[in-house]
């Protein structure tokens, strides 16, 4: 049951940023913008991850179905890009293309490079997420302290994005709505980062319980 | 056989202390951090989010320490957590490694971070020197206690 209150939870926080009175908002506004992209980003993956939605199919699916799935993820093309560290730098090398290209003008100006972009910040967010905490069924497995050293790291180019992007501002934005904009980055990503943190220590916790034989990574 | 259990069990009480002291750092640096980010930035308003005057290395190690502060802060309380499950906690020695943790980020802080990097200065539009000094001294001195307080627990141990 709460599997479906997660899965639905982040439905509606990457629909909330996409379409209604936010996202009309943040065609106009950068502090919409961003508060927007805090939601498809990073806490839409976090409470999707939650709703386990790749463990649900591999029980829903036949047999012989499952088994080529699960082949694929078991495949060397997954473990290269599930690796945290390509994921990482999949969601935050993007965030950097996004803000400190041309893109972010382009962004506004076509529709179907607006749609690409969304799409690949949900999908980036929601690989990062996975790739750190394993909550769904995960095939190829990293040491914890691994997944903490690509944590710190990943946070960090998100801190520092959001002070580059407070001094220089993409084109055509005004100064006090921009760094807004990247305050709320800053501040907002603190506390999903702070709620990330804390699931990927419990998930230390639990998994070098006393007793508990260790998990074979 | 004797041996070869007592030898065990010592691995485990080395293992066991090493991560009340890890526990114990860590959460300090990052309780560090987080003081000096109420305490100066909110609160006193001395220094802020970004002064635009930063060069850009000084954001990637600002950037890079602060995410690593709040990773220590909450894996150090959850590294507790665990000693306490096991029975293993030694709260002089974990309070003296707080300390140690938290003197030693405030003169990482002072030394590197603002004279190194140049990230931010502790005051702006005043004589900077007494800041400075009071800044890494407090530092010091946290450091310093932390060392005796571990010192002091270690005697009361063998005693």
């Amino acid at each position: 049951m709460h599997r479906y209150l997660f899965w639905f939870a982040g439905v509606i926080a990457a629909g909330a940023s996409l379409v209604g009175p936010l996202a009309n908002a943040a065609h106009t506004s950068f502090s919409f913008h961003m508060t927007g992209h805090l939601l498809l980003g990073m806490l839409a993956p976090l409470l999707l991850l939650h709703g386990k939605p790749l463990t649900l199919v591999m029980r829903g699916l036949p047999t012989q179905s499952a088994r080529r799935l699960s082949r694929l993820l078991n495949s060397q093309f997954i473990a290269v890009a599930s690796h945290p560290a390509s994921t990482a730098l999949l969601n935050f090398g993007g965030l950097f293309i996004l803000y400190r290209t041309d893109l972010f003008v382009l962004m506004h100006q076509s529709t179907g490079v607006y749609a690409l972009v969304h799409i690949h910040i949900l999908l980036a967010g929601y690989m990062f997420t996975w790739s750190i905490l394993y909550t769904d069924l995960t095939a190829h497995r990293h040491s914890f302290r691994l997944r903490a050293a690509v944590l710190v790291v990943a946070l960090a180019s998100h801190k520092v994005l959001a002070k580059l992007l407070y001094a220089m501002l993409p084109a055509g934005i005004t100064t006090s709505d921009g760094q807004m904009g990247a305050l709320i980055m800053y501040y907002g990503g603190d506390v999903i980062d702070l709620a990330l943190i804390i699931l990927f220590c419990y998930s230390w916790y639990k998994a070098t319980a006393p007793g508990r034989i260790t998990r074979a990574v | 056989m004797a041996s070869k259990k007592q030898e065990i069990a010592d691995e485990t009480a080395r293992k066991l202390q090493k991560q009340n002291f890890w526990s114990g750092v860590l959460f300090g640096i990052g309780s560090m951090a987080f003081v000096d980010e109420v305490i100066f930035h909110q609160l006193l308003q001395w220094h802020h989010f970004y002064d635009l005057a930063t060069p850009q290395i000084g954001i990637f190690a600002d950037g890079l320490l602060n995410s690593f502060a709040w990773v220590a802060a909450i894996g150090g309380l959850f590294m507790f957590a665990d000693l306490r499950r096991r029975h293993a906690v030694r709260l002089r020695y974990w309070i003296a490694s707080v300390l140690m943790g938290a003197g030693g980020f405030q003169l990482f802080d002072g030394i590197i971070d603002h004279k190194v990097f140049r990230t931010h200065q502790v005051r702006y539009q005043v004589e900077l020197w007494p800041y400075d000094l009071s800044w890494n001294l407090f530092g010091a001195a946290l450091l310093i206690a932390g060392v005796f307080l571990a010192k002091s627990a270690k005697e009361r141990r063998s005693a």
